[in-house]
């Protein structure tokens, strides 16, 4: 097996990137691979059911997922996840704005060759 | 492509960005000399709240209070160039931002600048909030016995259009819907009917991509190695370039740091969306499934398939209320048993609390092992089992009803330094006042905005 195909269990950041947007007790996560041919394996390995294990400690309640196929993207909304809120929240961020980087630290199994250009795995075992 | 482009371009993104970042945009515009507009969306959900309260202390205050800042180095021209400014910078106090505005006009030898207004996103009169039902799981939200501060409409892009066709060459509001800001202009230049969604959406798709600024052009996005930009130092705003068929194009201010491409755009497109096939808008509903993108050259790109479904039947309003207080501290611990010395802090304090009774909802955190990520019970750093850092920060943060018990939890912070373990040091506290916020559907005929337009001689004086 080649290099490029040989299968690496990395932290997601390595594979896609990630933002948080807020809205009352709720937030969205969008999940982005830099490789458009990861999409399809982010999508049977970043499951609702692993997303919403991330954010029990806060009491999350359900999490839901929208496929964007034509964009290559997922959008993850996460309920109850806010404390009550940035209104009522005693977090240094009560947007929630950090919890794209908690997602992005779930571990993968994809081929090396769906790695990020800027990731540090691609030139080593890992 | 050959159609006649209309270009939006925005200079800011929320109250607290960038000042000198209109400017770039306005010269990029300029230099392009097509019709234009700039707009301005600085108004959080709890902003209208807090100037609410501004202008309770003050009744010529209550706006934006950067404006004088943001407008004064492209007021003249914008005016000059025929661009028109939109902003809901007005806050909850339009009208004063209109003379604000009215004033820096005159003394640039501006004295016939037409500076529309408007108004009747303020509810409080006008709506029985009792008798409405809370929006989606705002009704768990308890206000019961709490003052009411502000109560406000998320107006659409009508009034913003009725000012412009007095001849208003700026246009203040308070709470607009954020992609409406955007929409107006290109209503109002190319002649959009209220119902056609499918230019709406292309609109309302535009403002969605402009309204958080940098955000589509770098910022919040940069990560070192990963997501490179250049010049993060001076990300550029965004502009869009909209043709009347609703085709849509996103670029960014010349001369400028930052980026605009795939990337940028799928991160901004689903900021803040939920359901990205029902995305609501008080102008028109967007159906964003059946986007694609096209990256046209460096910082250019194409949005496709935008989806314009009809514009919902309600309009939404926030209300928010007084909501208690918060007392904040923080201090310091590092080098070696740091970590021991931490979580000594945090059941020194917790025990403080519970013996002097004050009754605050309270919760720590170890900034350095987790703290954001955390959850009030202290979940993760509670559980932390490696390795040593060089330093710590303890934050309480402690909320309640009660000014002074919020503030008596923050000052245990303070009385670390002398009672707390060994090496204690860097105490900060504060306490300020919170805004509780519930939003509600009411019928759209329930709300009766208007719009009015005066000269900055007339307002100045």
């Amino acid at each position: 097996m080649s290099r490029e195909n040989e299968l690496v269990e990395v932290p997601l950041h390595e594979v896609a990137h990630a933002r948080t947007g807020d809205k009352g007790n709720r937030i969205n996560i969008s999940l982005i691979p830099y490789k458009g041919e990861a999409y399809g394996l982010l999508g049977e390995q970043v499951t609702t059911e692993r997303v919403h294990a991330l954010f029990r400690h806060r009491g999350a309640t359900a999490v839901r997922r929208y496929d964007l196929p034509l964009l290559e993207a997922y959008n993850f909304v996460v309920d109850d996840v806010l404390e009550g809120g940035v209104n009522t929240s005693l977090n240094l961020d009560g947007h929630g704005k950090t919890h794209s980087f908690r997602l992005l630290a779930m571990t993968v199994t994809v081929p090396r060759r769906l790695l990020a250009d800027g990731s540090p795995w691609r030139g080593t075992d890992a | 492509m050959s159609a006649p482009l209309f270009l939006v371009g925005n200079g800011a993104g929320f109250s607290g960005d960038r000042i000198d970042a209109p400017i770039p945009v306005v010269r990029t515009l300029v230099r392009r000399g097509l019709p234009a507009a700039l707009f301005f969306e600085v108004l959080g959900e709890r902003t209208v709240a807090l100037a609410q309260l501004e202008r309770r202390r003050d009744p010529d205050a209550g706006f934006e209070p950067m404006l004088e800042r943001l407008i004064e180095p492209i007021l003249k021209p914008c005016a000059e160039n025929l661009i028109k400014i939109i902003g809901n910078f007005g806050g909850a106090n339009p009208a004063a931002a209109a003379r604000c505005i009215a004033r820096i006009a005159v003394r640039q030898g501006l004295p016939d600048l037409k500076i529309g207004v408007v108004e009747g996103d303020d509810v409080r009169s006008a709506l029985d909030l009792a008798a409405l039902q809370p929006f989606e799981a705002d009704a768990t939200i308890d206000v019961e016995g709490r003052a009411l501060v502000a109560a406000n409409a998320y107006l659409d892009a009508q009034p913003i259009v009725d000012a412009l066709r007095q001849g208003a060459d700026v246009v203040v509001t308070g709470r607009t819907g954020d992609p409406s800001l955007a929409l107006a202009p290109l209503i109002h230049h190319f002649g959009w009917s209220a119902e056609d969604w499918q230019r709406l959406a292309a609109g309302a798709t535009a403002g969605h991509l402009l309204e958080c600024g940098s955000q589509i052009c770098g910022g919040v996005f940069f990560d070192p190695g990963y997501k490179d930009i250049p010049d993060p130092a001076d990300i550029g705003f965004p502009i869009a370039e909209v043709d009347e068929e609703g085709g849509l194009v996103l670029t960014k201010a010349e001369d400028t740091g930052g980026l605009v491409d795939l990337r940028t755009v799928k991160e901004q497109l689903l900021y803040e969306v939920h359901d990205p096939a029902c995305y609501v808008t008080p102008d028109v509903t967007i159906d964003m499934t059946g986007i694609s993108l096209e990256q046209e050259g460096p910082d250019r790109v194409r949005i496709n398939g935008v989806r314009g479904l009809k514009r919902p039947e309600q309009i939404k309003v926030t209300a928010c209320f007084e909501g208690g207080w918060l007392g904040e501290g923080e201090v310091s611990v590092a080098g070696p048993n740091c970590v021991a010395r931490a979580r000594a802090i945090a059941d020194v304090l917790k025990e403080r609390i519970r013996r002097r009774g004050l009754e605050v909802r309270s919760r720590v955190d170890i900034i350095g092992l987790a703290s954001v990520h955390d959850s009030d019970d202290g979940a993760l750093w509670r559980a932390h089992d490696g390795p040593e850092p060089r330093d710590l920060r303890i934050r309480l943060a402690a909320a309640g009803d009660s000014r002074d018990d919020a503030d008596q939890a923050a000052r245990e912070v303070l009385a670390l330094l002398c009672c707390g373990p060994a090496g204690t040091g860097g105490a900060r506290w504060r306490t300020t006042q919170r805004i509780s916020t519930r939003s509600y559907l009411v019928p759209r005929a329930s709300i009766r905005p208007s719009a009015t337009c005066h000269t900055s001689g007339e307002l100045a004086q």
